[in-house]
């Protein structure tokens, strides 16, 4: 286990020296101690290495990760894991705005609850919230899945592409274009493998979910007083 | 940008420590505003009226201030000089001469109170904070602003907090759309807005719901249906401490709360070096909900 205390070392430094790891490093676990909510720790990893930041972070912690498993010990401040590429970033307590934003791959875990804006753009990536989520989530979402154990805010899913959402406590409401769908078989195995993936203890069946009923996707002249 | 902080104890032990904490927590929010920044503190209640006033040139103009002020009033005044600032203590009801005094002199008015001390300036906040002597303040509540300026000038005046009534004070991150009509509607109501900034008109309107009998809450409450924008609002009264986002929240807050106090950041780094902040309660304050605290 490689440490790394941010009380002494420059922010960049640290950085440099995750991204520097090469594919069959054989330092493959690193922790990141003093975090104190430092904007853009850990960002772009591209190795299978594992990173514990024991504490709370600010900005971006995670963003752009390929392949390395990042796991955060405390909060995390807005846009963690953005433009996640692929690999896993777990978060032990709540996470603040646009969690997972952007992301085309990989796993992101929220332990507590998501702030507003959860998988804004998601283009692929999977997330999994165990607590709630706030409002405008999953906005012009594009594809990945978007599973919450808890409520969901205002405007769910508006624009939505093709993200799935799966809820299962309650949605306070669903955006332009978002609609409950039916869950078939496919969709509950999904479901079932995230689940386990993000160590969250809930059946696929206790699930809704909500989709694009796909009205958004192409002009419509019934639409053109609206512009 | 822009960075708030803030600090409401609980405890009265604690009191000695709020400058040094506040002033750790102001510095950690310097890349949000660098261009100047201010703190309100809720300090020692005076024997009658405190009055901060800022200069250019203190120098001269603080100079036999104490004996011209109290040949004026007729009665016996204190200055205590803190850099461009000076805190003036007057005797009851002295205020409107006091301040018909200090406009004639071109003396700026920072704020008044039986509590309050406000102290703002241009520059990065460690140095403004090394001008005031901020770790050396005591207090029982405090407020703080980072400034990165966007709707009007980097002056003195343009830096938060602002204050618009006695022991009131409020800072701002983020930008209101329709402060315009709301100074129109402010001012017919006997305010005299100083600058062109938004934010003084927030804290016009908060005094102005305080003045007509609200509570600290629902005059929080009220923000969220007159005025539009973006805004994360921090609020001090004399004795009481309030959080207020826009329905939309793009601005960052968290808040910490213990035992021993309640504390406001723009962001976890200005609370990661608070006492006891491991175990604190953290948390994000929900879009278009107040928050407050009074003692």
């Amino acid at each position: 286990m490689q440490t790394i205390d941010l009380a002494t070392t420059p922010l960049r430094d640290m950085n440099a020296m995750l991204q520097s790891q090469a594919a069959q490093t054989n330092q493959t676990a690193w922790n990141i101690v003093n975090p104190k909510g430092a904007h853009a720790i850990a960002v772009g990893l591209d190795a299978p290495i594992e990173v514990t930041v024991s504490g709370s972070t600010g900005y971006y912690c995670g963003g752009m990760n390929k392949q390395a498993s990042i796991h955060i010990a405390g909060s995390a401040g807005p846009g963690v894991a953005e433009n996640m590429m692929s690999g896993t970033v777990v978060i032990e307590g709540d996470a603040s705005q646009y969690a997972g934003a952007t992301g085309q791959g990989g796993l992101l875990v929220i332990k507590g609850n998501a702030s507003s804006r959860c998988g804004i753009s998601m283009k692929g990536i999977d997330i999994v919230v165990h607590g709630n989520i706030g409002h405008m989530s999953a906005f012009m979402a594009q594809s990945g899945n978007l599973v919450v154990l808890g409520d969901a805010g205002d405007a769910l899913g508006d624009s939505l592409y093709e993200a799935r959402l799966f809820v299962r406590g309650n949605v306070k409401s669903l955006g332009a274009d978002c609609i409950e769908k039916e869950m078939r078989p496919e969709h509950l195995e999904i479901l079932r493998d995230l689940l386990d993936r993000a160590g969250a203890d809930a059946k696929p069946e206790e699930f809704r979910r909500y989709g694009s009923a796909r009205t958004l996707y192409h002009f419509h002249v019934d639409n053109a007083s609206a512009y | 940008m822009c960075g708030i902080v803030g600090l409401f104890l609980k405890k009265e032990e604690l009191r000695p420590q709020l400058g040094g904490l506040l002033a750790d927590m102001l510095i950690t929010m310097t890349d949000r505003g660098p261009d100047s920044a201010g703190i309100a503190i809720y300090g020692d209640e005076a024997d009658g009226l405190k009055m901060t006033i800022q200069s250019d040139t203190p120098d001269s103009d603080f100079a036999g201030l104490e004996a011209a002020l109290g040949d004026v009033l007729g009665q016996p005044v204190t200055v205590r000089v803190v850099d461009t600032h000076a805190v003036i203590t007057l005797p009851e009801g002295a205020e409107p001469a006091a301040r018909a005094f200090m406009d004639s002199r071109g003396l700026r008015i920072m704020g008044s109170g039986t509590a309050m001390e406000i102290f703002k300036e241009i520059g990065l906040p460690k140095d403004v904070a090394a001008r005031f002597g901020l770790r050396e303040m005591a207090g029982s509540h405090g407020i703080g602003h980072t400034r990165m300026a966007t709707e009007s000038a980097v002056t003195t005046l343009g830096a938060h907090p602002f204050s618009t009534g006695a022991d009131q004070c409020l800072v701002h991150n983020g930008s209101l759309s329709n402060h315009n009509q709301m100074r129109r509607v402010l001012t017919q109501k006997g305010f005299a807005p100083r600058t062109q900034n938004d934010t003084e008109i927030a804290a016009c309107y908060i005094s102005s719901r305080l003045a007509e009998g609200s509570g600290l809450g629902e005059a929080l409450e009220g923000t969220l249906e007159d005025l539009d924008g973006f805004f994360t609002f921090v609020v001090g009264t004399r004795n009481g401490f309030g959080v207020v986002r826009d329905p939309i929240a793009c601005k960052p807050a968290v808040m910490a709360e213990t035992d021993d106090y309640v504390a406001f950041g723009s962001e976890y780094r200005a609370l990661a070096n608070l006492p006891g902040i491991e175990t604190a309660r953290v948390w994000e304050p929900e879009p278009a909900t107040v928050y407050f605290w009074e003692r």
